[in-house]
């Protein structure tokens, strides 16, 4: 076989623009429409963890802050927003929507620069999906009674809405349009390591002329949410992050009168049965472990592959590793980029270790990694028990731990051996054996021949310790309703 | 190839195709941002794997020296850049080329087995190919029998690609699957997988007649079928999209995908051939772009 | 001489009696003894839900229609045996209008809800227009097993109100009666003996409501509490307790002899929304126009 006079053919660098963005030294809390100095002036630094170089400084909200943005969204919601015609309400989120899309790239830029995703996945997947996302429920802010014929609507009140660092941008908008659209305002806390898309959009918002105080965006650490849950002025809390801090707000809010939602962890399983579109199936679980660099609650984590199909699958599982690129967010050919924070890319590295330690066998893609800021390569387990600590926690990262499995009986029951109920997905020709398996997991979303899609209009939210309440869709609209 | 004769009960089971997957899958592909040096090479190998074809029935002996003399000299404003790697044409055309390429190492490619539709008789179908190898041909491009296959007679169709291999003999056989008339991918998969087992020393997508022609999914899939090949048995087979690829983007996007899937063993004309009429000249405008850095005009490029 | 019934649990479709051997007295208004009850232990909280975790899976598997049935069929048999429910409510203080009323309602209730088995999830579930080539649809599925602390202040028309939206849901129930009216519970479970309903489904206990509330509210296989007028105390020490699996807490503090507080948003408290996605393949040109 002749191979010696191939052509090896690397991709060039090819870096997307920075210069069109408009970042500031220093971020205000946007309260009551207006940018406010933290009362303790504090504020703390929000570095790129592509490169670890500092962005921007952003201001520390204390509990007079938060209680600052609560009387402002209590006002706003007294005075002006319940009061509005649900219809012209509509239009402000629709204004909304379009001012975020022309804007489209300058977020997508700021979304990577900041969280370290892939430009491809902040500008084909991050930042269209929010914009959609108020497109989707701008228009159902005059439809309400519609989507509930059954009952009188009514909205909450002022909303304290807490999100994470893996969907920055996107996360604020599932928070913020339901609740605006069914007539709530809000205080919102982006996470402290990503905080700049959310402050871009409160310009957005600033810009849109949307009343004074209908959002509030207060930045800030773990005490600053602390202060959302706990403010006696709260109707709702709506919050997305870790199972843990879950519990915690949980616990804060009972006995309380607040609405609560949770959107919370997941170790989701990723089923592929032995007649899979095994191409797509390989595809899949590059998708549902690798998208965001793992940073996804329903990372399609434990993957169970039947076993007659095990050695061919995972064979090409790891040729189609080998093309993934892991680098430079800002390269429009990278595929994996930078784990969010120094924390996170050691919490990984333990699980890791662990993963070693339990005797598993890693596969890690060979691939150079810059040498400045957080990665993590491509990282696959084999030889993994279901009793295995790698096989049940949340690692929160690009790492994916492989059990086989010998029958569909076998393989429910142990996708369904977990605390946490948020995705899954199944892999098989058979339509009949699909319906199957999708009603029998135990989890809030299926993805069944795919994995990892999201959509406005469809509902998400989990099982189990993964969370109550949904996002999305009609279903999205009850969290914000009476 | 083996001494032995290949046998139909040897063809796998095919996998199932998930068209949707298949989509996601090669916008990726298309999202892949080609830039300086890297698109200077890819555009490079992309002249070099051209099979410049014309397949008309108005084709003239005229006509078919005049593409080899474009073949052979795709831009002699510009030194440096390489030849296309085949002309295609008609078995009747094949003397002409081979007169007319006489002195490059450009390889003769004849279609044959009644080109386009291959519904004639297989006596025909087998002296259409000998006529074409007698002629000259370096390179036989066949069509399948879709009617057969879609009427279910899958071994029928393995045993003419088989008979014909054997005509050839150490020519190298492309087999057309005409992926247009076969509608889905599970079944340009399974066409693939019977075609490479048979003996197929490449296959190739589409006459040129037929719309839809080689999309990127179902160019995608053939890779596919090449690589389980590969990793099954170590031997290589090579692709040829035809059909449709008139951009050197979608050209570029096309390498792309061979050089994820495949990697680069096949980055070469020796395993990938682009079959196409007028992709050469986009190709080399785009190149002259990247060499000048100024936008080109058609009127500076040969038509032939 | 009248003899004295012995009010035992029932779980997993037996009535047993207390595994702790505790048993408390229910007197009427003037003070007389009229029942022994079983004082339920975390013990036989815990027989409970394991009998509920395991008549689970097959419960909300059953076909709606079926579930509906079922549910028909116990306010069949609570018809025919109005006059036992009537005269222990009269026993337990409640005059016999009152009683009868509360009967009536009862059976109401329970056809009412039997009606929504096979329907609600049309309500429920919607199929999602997503902006990709698939296709998108949300069912409602039960939640799994769910502690219920029946309405302490009513004999029977609480507990039916609570139970029938989590049962016709394809839950499983773990039921703490009313304290001081605990007569009607238990007769209610022998109701549900001869109902088909499968063994496991409801499982009804008798006792303290502060005593066995928090280990129901802590206990890591049910999935969700409904509490209705329990009081601030009781309530919070129950959602803080649910929190370590997450548990759904729904706290409905409703005067259930009113027709209004019966309806899908009772049934829908106890259902989690699923969605499920599918590619849906293009082929060719071809439309579905003609």
């Amino acid at each position: 076989m002749k191979t010696e006079d191939t052509n090896k053919w690397e991709y060039a660098p090819s870096l997307e623009g920075t210069k069109h963005i408009q970042l500031k030294e220093k971020y205000d809390l946007f309260i009551d429409g207006k940018w406010v100095k933290p009362n303790a002036d504090r504020y703390f630094a929000s570095i790129n963890p592509a490169n670890e170089e500092k962005l921007a400084d952003i201001a520390w909200a204390s509990e007079s802050d938060v209680d600052l943005a609560v009387k402002a969204a209590r006002r706003a919601y007294v005075d002006v927003w319940s009061k509005m015609k649900a219809s012209d309400r509509a239009k402000y989120i629709f204004r909304i929507a379009r001012l975020m899309q022309e804007r489209a790239r300058e977020f997508a830029v700021i979304e990577t620069l900041d969280g370290g995703k892939p430009i491809r996945e902040s500008r084909d997947i991050d930042v269209p999906l929010a914009c959609n996302h108020f497109f989707y429920y701008a228009g159902w802010a005059d439809k309400l009674q519609d989507a509930f014929p059954n009952r009188s609507v009514e909205s909450l009140g002022v909303a304290g809405q807490i999100i994470p660092w893996n969907f920055p941008l996107l996360m604020a908008a599932w928070k913020i349009a339901p609740a605006l659209a069914a007539g709530n305002t809000v205080v919102l806390k982006p996470a402290e390591t990503t905080s700049l898309t959310a402050l871009k959009l409160a310009e957005i918002i600033e810009e849109s002329g949307l009343p004074p105080g209908v959002v509030n965006i207060v930045t800030g650490h773990g005490d600053t949410g602390a202060a959302i849950v706990n403010h006696p002025d709260i109707d709702k809390i709506a919050f997305t992050g870790s199972t843990a801090v879950g519990k915690l707000i949980q616990k804060a809010t009972a006995g309380t009168r607040k609405k609560v939602s949770l959107e919370l962890g997941g170790k989701s399983a990723n089923i592929v049965l032995e007649d899979a579109p095994m191409d797509q199936a390989v595809e899949g679980i590059v998708n549902g472990i690798f998208f965001n660099q793992g940073h996804v609650c329903c990372a399609g984590s434990r993957l169970y592959v039947q076993e007659s199909v095990a050695d061919e699958l995972v064979r090409k599982l790891k040729q189609r590793m080998q093309s993934l690129y892991v680098g430079n967010p800002l390269d429009k050919n990278t595929d994996i980029g930078a784990i969010n924070s120094k924390e996170q890319l050691e919490t990984i590295e333990k699980y890791v270790q662990i993963g070693i330690k339990e005797g598993a066998e890693m596969f890690q893609v060979e691939c150079e990694v810059p040498t400045k800021g957080f990665y993590c390569r491509p990282t696959i387990f084999t030889n993994v028990a279901q009793s295995s600590v790698i096989a049940q926690e949340e690692i929160f990262g690009p790492v994916l731990t492989i059990q086989t499995f010998r029958t569909i009986d076998e393989v429910i029951q142990k996708a369904n051996n977990s605390p946490y109920g948020l995705a899954a997905g199944v892999w098989t020709d058979k339509g009949s054996r699909i319906f199957n398996l999708t009603s029998k997991l135990r989890a809030g979303v299926v993805w069944a021949n795919t994995y990892n899609k999201f959509d406005p209009a469809s509902p998400f939210g989990g099982y189990k310790e993964s969370g109550f309440g949904r996002e999305g869709g009609l279903h999205g609209l009850e969290a914000y309703l009476k | 190839m083996t001494a032995q004769k290949p046998l139909f009960s040897q063809v796998p089971i095919s996998p199932c195709v998930d068209k949707v997957g298949v989509e996601e899958r090669v916008a990726r592909f298309q999202t892949r941002s080609i830039k300086g040096a890297s698109k200077l090479q890819g555009l490079s190998m992309v002249l070099s794997m051209i099979d410049l074809t014309t397949l008309e029935g108005k084709d003239t002996p005229n006509k078919v020296k005049q593409m080899c003399y474009k073949a052979a000299h795709l831009h002699d404003a510009y030194a440096g850049l390489p030849t296309v790697a085949a002309v295609c044409v008609y078995p009747s055309m094949v003397p002409i080329a081979k007169e007319a390429l006489k002195d490059s190492t450009i390889k003769i490619a004849s279609v044959s087995t009644a080109f386009p539709s291959g519904q004639a008789p297989f006596d025909v179908k087998k002296m259409d190919t000998k006529f074409a190898i007698e002629a000259g041909a370096d390179e036989i491009d066949m069509v399948i029998s879709r009617g057969k296959f879609l009427a279910g007679e899958h071994a029928f169709v393995f045993d003419e690609i088989a008979a014909i291999k054997e005509i050839c003999g150490t020519k190298r056989l492309k087999v057309i699957l005409e992926t247009g008339e076969l509608a889905t991918l599970d079944q340009v998969r399974h066409a693939s997988d019977i075609a490479i087992h048979a003996g197929a020393d490449f296959i190739k997508t589409s006459t040129g007649k037929i719309q839809p022609a080689a999309t990127m999914q179902v160019t995608y899939t053939m890779l596919m079928a090449i690589r389980d090949h590969f990793d099954r048995t170590g031997k290589m087979v090579g692709m040829k999209p035809a059909g449709g690829i008139s951009t050197s983007k979608l050209a570029l996007h096309n390498l792309v995908m061979v050089n994820e899937i495949l990697g680069e063993a096949w980055l070469s004309n020796e395993w990938f051939r682009f079959g196409a009429s007028s992709l050469a000249n986009d190709v080399l405008m785009q190149y002259m772009k990247q060499v000048t850095g100024k936008y080109q005009s058609a009127d500076y490029f040969t038509l032939d | 001489m009248n003899i004295l019934k012995t009010y035992k649990i029932y779980i997993g479709g037996q009535f047993p009696r207390t595994e702790s051997g505790r048993f408390y007295a229910v007197k009427d208004q003037d003070g007389k003894a009229i029942a022994n009850v079983c004082l339920s232990s975390k013990k036989d909280i815990r027989n409970a839900v394991q009998a509920a975790r395991k008549a689970f899976g097959s419960w909300s598997e059953r076909s709606a229609f079926n579930r509906g049935q079922i549910l028909y069929r116990m306010a069949e048999m609570l018809e025919g045996r109005k006059a036992q429910f009537v005269e222990e409510l009269m026993q337990q203080g409640q005059s016999l209008e009152h009683s009868k009323i509360e009967i009536e309602s009862c059976i109401e209730r329970i056809v009412y809800y039997a009606g929504w088995c096979d329907k609600y999830q049309q309500i429920l579930s919607s199929v999602n227009p997503v902006n990709s080539s698939h296709f998108n649809f949300s069912v409602a599925e039960p939640t799994g097993v769910v502690g219920v602390l029946a309405e302490q202040s009513s004999g029977l028309i609480g507990l039916v109100s609570q139970l029938m939206p989590v049962i016709a849901g394809g839950n499983s129930a773990v039921l703490i009666a009313s304290e001081q009216l605990p007569l009607c519970a238990i007769t209610f479970a022998e109701v549900l003996e001869t109902s088909d309903l499968p063994a496991g489904v409801v499982n009804i206990l008798t006792g303290s409501a502060i005593e066995m509330l928090p280990t129901l509210a802590e206990h890591m296989d049910v999935n969700a509490l409904f509490l209705s007028n329990a009081g601030k105390g009781l309530t919070t020490e129950a959602q803080l307790l649910a929190v370590d699996n997450v548990k759904r807490v729904v706290v409905k503090d409703e005067d259930w002899t009113k027709e209004s507080n019966q309806g899908i948003r009772y049934i829908s408290s106890f259902q989690e929304i699923k969605t499920t996605w599918h590619p849906i393949e293009q082929i060719g040109g071809a439309t579905s126009s003609y």
